[in-house]
């Protein structure tokens, strides 16, 4: 026995300890991944030991591990022994392991409460901080609840060391168990004129964020807020405070007004740039919020401006990031003042950061005008050629065309040199918004009629440039500009100088390396391309040459209904078909060309995206009305005398129209949302489509028979309501229907363009632009009680959204916190809000207690 | 709110790393080396504000270790950078002329101090001789 206890003694000698294990580890560089699984094996041998010394030493070195990559939840139990240690040494190993590697899946947490409930309570100020500091990454709903009570006497503790921390912590509580925030919040006010700074700071942290997400609640203590800013001379508290009332001054704006001045003060006197940046910050929330008119607001605006221009010119980069952000968002509102500084962000474009660049550039959106768009946009294409990284070249993209294209071509007064643009920005390579680009010239050429010519010529060249074929590999690359240029060419065929040359080169075999989509489109295009010829043939009388011309097309078209794609080898068969049965007609002398070309007539319009929404109902038609006859009450009471079928009727009933009784559907509803709520196999669905849903008068109004809709929901005069989806979409979901495109029908294409992208295009100074379309849009008619939509947006899981309490109430009796009793004492004891000392323990406890015990 | 604080070296060492959101385990190595890789790619004019998937990176180098907060974009970067600062000199004055090997052969110390100063995302204490005032206390109590 003795003799063990030394072997004991003797194989704890060689205990790793923390700075050990480090050291081994750099020792080991080569085979590190094999001495850790070594020194993992050893850890679990210690553990396994009794004396608490060696289990902490070993969770200490877990706790390292674990942030090396390591997972250690197998020692999860371990932990929580060492977390009840007695001795503060271990105890805060255990809760530092705990703290890193807890998390709200941890089944043993609940293990843990009676622990940390004891070191909350206990003599030792230092027990109950570590206590509270790990709890505070690993507390759960249910810990939350069991120790709410807890943790808010201890905000009243006299130590101010704790109540700093407790108060803290209440805001995590607050989180996972929002019905402890009224109870607790008076006590939480009283923490804003405590004594002791720091625990004034914890509480203005903790209302500051629960004000940030739900501030009407918080209005009334703004008073109290104002007089701490003014009081305060903390630069920290100081910041929470105005980024506080930037989120209040929105729902009051007489608030704002009483803000100006002293933010302005501090603006001026403040030498912490931080402080500075936040005043500029909040004084723009609060000039956007309140009503422009006022002249000293336009002075602030002044003020505000200036300070950001002396940011951005310092040359600290940091200094000038911040400048640039702050002034992005003065620009929204108040562009004219930015548009003074044009020169500091042109200027800033230059700089060596990227950051500063990007912000520079989301500047210059509202920057634009006629005049300087065009040396603007060529600074921006040096740009382009000269940097390196891919995201940068993508971001200055995306910007270029977003500032052309910004409300509906505004700035663009020569749209020959839009398209040369277009045309330069597809010589990139490596690009990830050919997309992008290919929209823009199909809008151009679609929208601006003058301009075809031109678009179809560069088009045209574009067909012919072979290195574009040769980067077809990538999805979205700069390939997908020959998508546009195909359309293009083959919907305004008329204007090509050279149709078959253009008509050769999209034919060429190299063609069928090119992605699915882009194929499809060739093949499309060819065959109104082909029409174009053989009309010009026929009308020139030269029938050698036009059967020449489809000699041509049948031999090239087999190699496309050989593709591996399903879209183009559809379309390739039918057309060589048709091309075929042109052939025997032509050998027979017959002209065609009067009815090929008939095949491509018409004349596709742009339709704004929201046209299809806007879709009113027809006269006539109440989608909400009975299809069918309701059943009528009476039936219900003749059921009863015929037994036999009853049942068959009474289902018959329930499946084809259910009692119209709105209490019992909004049951039906809740009941129905509560169980897909707690149905863990339950997929919820994106909110938006889900309100939606919700939002249609009842799920029961949906019949489960076929229904025979015999009216069209078609309105005369309106584009039909083939709803095409987006463009990039569009590409890989096509219409199937090869003959629906072949007959003659009036088709729409909806361009996914921004919503701005309404209306005429107007006409500029230049005599190149001519009026595009007029798209009509009908006034919406939304369904019943639809919600806007940016309330769609919010996650119905959000904790913020669970803490929109009102908290001006006086407390109700249901609302105190929960308090643990022990569970003989219902007779003697009442339920008091103080702190119960519970002796009962849970069943698992009791073990490692009486170990603990048995080794001490 | 701080979602994460980090310690990272230049060869992508990870020497202290406080997570105040849960992430998953192998997704937190994914994301250190992804941090890492974006700051060490800047150069030292550039800024120390990284705009990074849906939340911002201020970082700052101090010698071969970079230290990286991540927090979301209602926090004041500025104060956050002022605060990357105060932290290294608290560990200054704790360890008296911190370096890389103190905080690798103190890291439980060193998260005891980081504890202190910032409590679920928010930073709580920024005075020195406060935050020091506990772990001097434990100090004594341990010798």
């Amino acid at each position: 026995m003795a003799l063990k206890m030394v072997k004991g003694s003797i194989d704890r000698m060689f205990d790793k300890n923390l700075q050990d294990l480090v050291r081994g580890i750099r020792n080991h560089k080569e085979d590190e991944a094999k001495y850790i699984s070594q020194c993992i094996d050893e850890i679990k041998q210690e553990l396994k030991q009794d004396n608490i010394a060696v289990k902490a030493n070993a969770v200490c070195k877990l706790t390292y591990l674990q942030m090396l990559g390591y997972d250690i939840s197998w020692a999860a139990f371990n932990i929580i022994e060492v977390m009840s240690a007695s001795k503060f040494t271990f105890k805060r190993i255990g809760y530092l392991a705990a703290s890193q590697c807890f998390h709200e899946g941890t089944d043993v947490i609940m293990l843990t409460t009676n622990q940390i409930r004891k070191d909350l309570s206990s003599p030792s100020q230092y027990d109950t901080g570590v206590a509270l500091t790990g709890l505070s990454c690993f507390v759960t709903p249910d810990l939350a609840r069991d120790l709410a009570n807890d943790i808010m006497t201890l905000m009243s503790h006299t130590k101010p060391y704790i109540r700093k921390k407790a108060v803290l912590i209440m805001y995590k509580v607050f989180l996972k168990y929002p019905e402890s925030l009224r109870p607790a919040f008076p006590r939480l006010k009283e923490k804003l004129e405590d004594p002791d700074p720091g625990v004034q700071s914890a509480a203005v942290n903790v209302i500051c964020e629960l004000a940030r997400r739900n501030p009407k609640n918080y209005l009334s203590l703004a008073p109290l807020f104002f007089k701490l800013m003014t009081s305060s001379t903390n630069n920290w508290v100081l910041i929470k405070i105005i980024k506080l009332f930037g989120a209040l001054t929105p729902l009051e704006p007489r608030l704002g007004k009483k803000l100006i001045e002293p933010l302005t003060n501090l603006i001026h006197s403040t030498s912490a740039m931080s402080l500075l940046y936040e005043c500029v910050n909040t004084v723009i929330a609060v000039l956007i919020s309140l009503s422009s008119g006022m002249p000293n607001h336009s002075a602030s605006i002044q003020l505000c401006v200036q300070k950001l221009r002396i940011l951005i010119e310092d040359s600290d980069q940091n200094l000038k990031y911040l400048g640039l952000l702050a002034m992005s968002k003065i620009l929204r509102t108040h562009p004219k003042s930015v548009q003074a500084h044009k020169d500091l962000v042109l200027q800033c474009l230059d700089d060596k950061d990227e950051s500063i660049r990007l912000r520079a550039l989301d500047l210059l959106y509202g920057m634009v005008s006629k005049k300087n768009l065009v040396e603007i946009v060529k600074k921006l294409m040096s740009h382009v050629d000269k940097a390196e990284g891919t995201t940068y070249r993508d971001e200055l993209l995306t910007k270029i065309i977003d500032i052309c294209s910004q409300c509906n071509y505004q700035h663009i007064t020569n749209f020959q040199w839009y398209i040369s643009v277009l045309v330069e920005l597809t010589r990139l390579e490596g690009t990830r918004h050919g997309h992008l680009i290919a929209a823009q010239m199909l809008d151009v050429a679609i929208r601006v009629k003058a301009i075809r010519k031109f678009a179809v010529s560069q088009m045209s060249a574009l067909l012919d440039r072979a290195h574009l074929v040769a980067s077809s590999t990538q999805r979205n690359g700069i390939c997908e500009v020959l998508y546009a240029a195909a359309w293009i060419c083959g919907e305004f065929s008329e204007h090509l100088q050279e149709p078959q040359q253009t008509l050769e080169a999209m034919l060429r075999p190299k063609v069928t390396t090119l992605p699915g989509h882009i194929q499809a489109v060739y093949v499309q295009n060819v065959v109104k391309l082909y029409a174009a010829i053989l009309q010009q043939k026929e009308q020139a009388a030269e029938p050698e040459a036009a059967q020449d011309v489809t000699q041509l097309m049948v031999e090239r078209l087999p190699q496309f209904v050989q593709s591996a794609d399903l879209e183009v080898q559809e379309r390739a068969s039918c057309i060589l078909q048709l091309v075929k049965h042109i052939q025997k007609l032509q050998a027979k002398d017959v002209p065609v060309a009067e009815e090929v070309s008939a095949l491509f007539a018409g004349e596709l319009n742009p339709v704004a995206p929201k046209a299809q929404k806007k879709v009113p109902v027809p006269e006539g038609l109440d989608l909400d009305a009975w299809i069918n006859e309701p059943p009528s009450d009476s039936e219900s009471e003749d059921e009863k005398p015929k037994a036999i079928f009853h049942e068959e009727e009474q289902r018959h009933v329930k499946q084809r129209q259910p009692e119209a009784d709105e209490e019992e559907l909004a049951r039906r509803r809740e009941a129905r949302k509560q169980e897909q709520a707690n149905n863990p196999f339950y997929i919820k669905s994106s909110p938006s489509p889900q309100k939606r849903y919700q939002d249609l008068p009842g799920v029961e109004h949906i019949p489960v028979v076929q229904i025979d809709l015999s009216v069209p929901l078609k309105v005369p005069g309106m584009p039909a309501s083939d709803q095409y989806v987006k463009l990039e979409e569009e590409r890989r979901q096509r219409q199937r229907l090869e003959k629906d495109r072949k007959k003659k029908k009036k088709k729409d294409k909806e361009r996914k363009g921004r919503a701005r992208r309404r209306g005429s295009l107007l006409s500029e100074s230049d005599e190149d632009v001519a009026p595009a379309q007029q798209v009509d849009i009908v006034t919406e008619e939304m369904p019943e009680n639809a919600l806007p939509s940016d309330e769609d947006d919010k996650d119905p899981n959000d904790p913020y959204r669970a803490l929109d309490i009102d908290l001006d109430r006086p407390l109700a009796d249901s609302e105190k916190l929960p308090v643990q009793k022990h569970r003989n004492a219902d007779t003697s004891k009442s339920p008091e809000k103080e702190h119960v000392p519970v002796t009962e323990k849970k069943p698992k406890k009791p073990k490692k207690k009486e170990k603990k015990l048995r080794e001490k | 709110m701080i979602k994460f604080f980090l310690m990272v070296n230049k060869q992508g060492q990870t020497r202290l790393s406080k997570y105040y959101e849960h992430v998953e385990i192998n997704k937190r190595t994914l994301l250190e080396t992804e941090v890492i890789k974006s700051c060490l790619s800047r150069s030292n004019e550039q800024c120390s504000f990284i705009e990074f998937k849906d939340f911002k990176l201020i970082y700052r180098q101090y010698a071969a270790l970079f230290i990286v907060v991540g927090v979301n974009d209602t926090e004041n970067e500025m104060a956050i950078y002022e605060f990357i600062h105060n932290f290294v000199e608290v560990l200054d004055e704790y360890f008296s002329r911190v370096s890389e090997l103190d905080i690798m052969f103190n890291l439980d110390k060193v998260h005891i101090i980081l504890d202190e100063m910032v409590l679920n995302g928010c930073i709580v204490e920024t005075n020195r001789a406060r935050i020091l005032a506990p772990l001097l206390i434990l100090d004594k109590m341990s010798e």
